[in-house]
């Protein structure tokens, strides 16, 4: 057993946990982060994607206790005060999903995707960069539509804070 | 999984120390194959040592054409790397094209050449150039560190801290991956320098990532695509699985040696 301790929607939290937990574990089980899911459970699926310091990572391949003193963010994490993210918002407007079991993933894929990229977005890449997220429903092009949306909203609004 | 015990090293001295210690330990950096497998129960290693917090194994210098990667740098920092760009940007597509960008932000050069997985991308690239893989014991030229499939030089304690090499003036890197699993069915590593042209093949040979020395004769001479028409590789040589003959294979590397060499 080991203790963990890290900050996860800005919330700093602890757990005791055997060393083999997952860090999806720790987040669904010991947080009740349930928005966080375990598709494949093979690294393959991206349905557990939550960021890590920054950055995305499968939660499904990292130990909770490798994750011990990060900063990790989950889809519970990403609106404000009741108001959706604007990549969120984009996959209700765009209707970037079906059954759902996906959207957590494709999202906090979508987010770091978006901040790499800034507003140079464009469809080839969103398709490329999408690799490590499977849906089994939509076909991709409405996710594909919303990870746009939502890039070109988001260079826009830093536009208007910049100006 | 089975149960493990998980110790973070702070410095390379310690995860060695760390390993005498265990009783069947394993090195675990960006744990994108480790921790995959010990979900299988395909390993089951009683401590894991984690060297993802070593700050000396970190990071990327290149003075010149002298480029000198740290064992615990990601995928993702190789890719992005401008500095590497400038004179070597063969190895950034080459990173930037494992796996999917959540792998790239976990997995690291020192995991994927330790583990030398026979469809890794970066061995192809250490044997083509002629890196030297640093280790906290020795300096171990690449076609003597990647033994066979799976199999390396490093003994059990034994830690990748940094690979180094001369940038070419130029190189280029074209794969095929498996429509399914991404990974690479051949990958063909192309690079020429002052030392003449140097091939590295990974995905298809049976025992792991090996140089294409003919193809690296035919292009010392002539160096374009269709010097390599005339050449074939020994498919005796090749992996035969269902996602592939060995004769397939065989095409395919020849196929994407010529693809590395139109693209440079």
């Amino acid at each position: 057993m080991s203790k963990v301790e890290m900050t996860v929607n800005g919330r700093a939290v602890s757990g005791e946990v055997e060393d083999r937990t997952l860090l999806v574990q720790f987040l669904r089980e010991n947080l009740n982060l349930t928005g966080t899911h375990v598709g494949c459970d093979t690294s393959q699926c991206g349905a557990c994607v939550v960021h890590v310091d920054g950055k995305a990572v499968k939660s499904c391949t990292m130990l909770a206790a490798q994750a011990s003193g990060s900063t990790v963010t989950t889809i519970e994490g990403l609106a404000s005060g009741g108001e959706l993210h604007p990549v969120q918002a984009a996959f209700k407007e765009h209707h970037g999903l079906q059954c759902g079991f996906c959207t957590p993933g494709m999202i906090m894929a979508a987010t770091d995707m978006i901040e790499r990229h800034g507003g140079k977005l464009d469809e080839k890449t969103v398709r490329a960069e999408l690799e490590g997220n499977i849906c089994r429903c939509t076909g991709y092009h409405n996710i594909v539509k919303a990870i746009l949306a939502a890039a070109e909203e988001m260079s826009g609004a830093a536009k208007v804070a910049a100006e | 999984m089975y149960e493990t015990h998980y110790h973070r090293a702070g410095s390379v001295d310690e995860a060695a120390k760390l390993m005498g210690e265990a009783e069947s330990g394993k090195y675990v950096a960006g744990g994108q194959t480790l921790i995959p497998t010990m979900k299988q129960r395909l390993a089951a290693p009683d401590s894991l040592i984690d060297l993802r917090h070593i700050a000396d194994m970190k990071g990327i210098s290149v003075s010149g054409k002298d480029v000198r990667i740290g064992a615990g740098t990601t995928h993702a920092e190789v890719a992005g790397s401008s500095d590497l760009a400038s004179v070597c940007p063969g190895i950034c597509s080459l990173a930037g094209h494992i796996g999917d960008p959540h792998v790239r932000h976990m997995g690291t050069i020192g995991g994927s050449i330790s583990n030398n997985d026979p469809a890794a991308d970066y061995p192809a690239a250490m044997l083509a150039l002629n890196a030297t893989i640093h280790t906290n014991k020795r300096e171990i030229a690449a076609e003597e560190f990647f033994v066979g499939m799976f199999e390396t030089a490093l003994e059990e304690d034994e830690i990748v801290t940094a690979v180094s090499f001369t940038a070419p003036d130029k190189c280029a890197y074209s794969k095929f991956p498996n429509p399914a699993s991404r990974y690479a069915m051949a990958g063909v590593f192309v690079a020429k320098g002052g030392d003449g042209v140097r091939v590295g093949v990974t995905g298809a040979g049976m025992d792991g990532a090996f140089r294409w020395s003919e193809a690296e004769a035919a292009l010392g001479s002539d160096f374009s695509a269709g010097a390599l028409d005339g050449l074939s590789v020994d498919a005796g040589d090749m992996l035969e699985d269902l996602h592939g003959s060995a004769e397939y294979r065989a095409n395919l590397v020849k196929v994407m040696a010529k693809r590395a060499v139109a693209a440079i």
